[in-house]
């Protein structure tokens, strides 16, 4: 039964009998609904979490194609009114010359979320098969996406920032269009689709597949 | 073994033994590495103190204006509190709303539960009353207090606007910046295994 390749077989709470806190470590008995120490709920590691992780995550994939079709900005200079979508607004920052931040914005708005949605999708469809990248590569992948998620919020708060800035009656005044709010409610939906994920189940799939080969 | 000698791994589960760690050494899970135990000298002060700091930073960005226009003899100047009331005008208005938690209320709230569940500790005195609810509060709120994203989002539109008028940077500007550093500081500062174990030994004494 053992499999000799593995130096080192580790116990779980879970295979133990017991409940793990994911909030503060706490191994609370197996039948605990709440944790003693600190009163989070107890849930195992299990299909109702990977459902949810797939529900708030179509829900922000939803979210982001009105965000990318409807303008993020209209601009009106002396009675001329303009509209800027997402990937608009970029191209106009690169095209006066500043890379920098048409860079930053490029990452904030396309890159963060379009490989969000990729990884999160891999890492909920890895725990039911198996992956080519590992446990730790897998839990590093997870705590990039938590980390970085919330960065992709910059476009609505520049979009808050110059609405509430460039009011200057006829000469120039920018209101904020739909994909503002699509926009916030995708990066939300996919904030909570990573948060819904739990990360023991990255280890869960492995400990399963050393049982099928053994 | 008892189970209070045993710390359940909060990322990947496995069960480790829960060691007596010497100040500034880190214990991490046998399996994944996740940090188990950072206990510094003096880092409850710390964390409340940073808090303290955030807090009062927080205030002065919120109602100071960040950012000042001007444009063909008009000038206009912008706080948090219009970029909040920004949107309130029309169908945006839960965008303002969103805004407003965002950079403000919920920064605010986790700051506030923080001293609340760490300044007794600093000081050696008993968890004050639902300390673990606060702290767990405060744990649950971190990804969604973007006080210092919104640093960002003011770089990125001083540069957007630069060529539509002249632009300077208002008191607030600054807070954020300031903001911006001790959310970091603070954030570093904080190893959560480490307050709730201070947590249950305080409140079982
Ligand atoms: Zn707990
Ligand atoms: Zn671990």
């Amino acid at each position: 039964m053992e499999n000799p390749e593995k130096p080192q077989r580790f116990l779980t709470a879970a295979a133990a009998g017991l409940a793990g806190c994911r909030a503060c470590g706490t191994a609370n008995p197996g039948d605990a609904r709440a944790c003693t120490c600190c009163g989070s709920p107890l849930a195992a590691a299990g299909p109702a979490s990977l459902q949810r992780v797939w529900a708030w995550l179509a829900a922000g994939l939803i979210a982001y194609v009105p965000a990318n079709v409807y303008p993020m900005l209209r601009t009106t200079t002396f009675g001329r009114s303009s509209e800027n979508t997402l990937i608009g607004g970029i191209a106009e920052l690169f095209s006066h010359g500043s890379y920098g931040v048409a860079l930053i914005v490029f990452f904030a708005s396309i890159v963060i979320p379009v490989a969000k949605f990729l990884a999160i999708a891999y890492l909920a469809v890895s725990v039911r098969r198996p992956a080519a990248l590992g446990s730790h590569g897998r839990l590093v992948l997870y705590e990039v996406v938590e980390f970085i998620g919330r960065w992709s919020m910059i476009d609505v708060f520049v979009v808050a920032i110059l609405t509430a800035l460039v009011q200057l009656d006829f000469a120039a005044a920018i209101a904020p269009g739909m994909a503002a709010v699509s926009f916030a409610i995708s990066v939300a939906f996919t904030m909570l689709a990573a948060q819904s994920f739990d990360p023991r189940l990255i280890w869960n799939a492995e400990s399963e597949n050393l049982n099928d080969h053994a | 073994m008892h189970t209070d000698q045993l710390i359940a791994c909060p990322t990947c589960d496995v069960l480790n033994r829960d060691q007596d760690v010497k100040p500034h050494t880190v214990a991490r899970c046998a399996r994944c590495g996740t940090v188990l135990a950072a206990p510094k000298s003096g880092a409850m002060t710390q964390i409340a103190m940073l808090s303290l700091t955030a807090l009062v930073l927080l205030a002065a960005a919120a109602g100071f204006p960040f950012l000042e226009l001007r444009a063909q003899g008009l000038s206009h100047q912008a706080s948090v509190l219009d970029a909040v009331l920004a949107f309130s005008r029309g169908p945006m208005a839960p965008l303002s709303l969103a805004t407003g938690l965002l950079i403000v209320l919920l920064p605010a709230a986790r700051y506030s539960a923080l001293i609340y569940t760490l300044a007794p500790m600093a000081l050696g005195w008993r968890p004050a009353p639902h300390a673990a609810a606060a702290y767990r509060w405060a744990e649950r709120l971190k990804p969604w207090a973007m006080a210092e994203i919104f640093i960002i989002g003011v770089a990125v539109a001083l540069v957007k606007v630069s060529g539509l008028a002249r632009v300077g940077l208002g008191p607030a500007f600054w807070a954020f910046a300031a903001l911006l550093v001790v959310t970091i500081l603070t954030d570093n500062a904080i190893c959560r295994l480490t307050v709730w174990k201070t947590l249950k030994s305080r409140s079982a004494s």
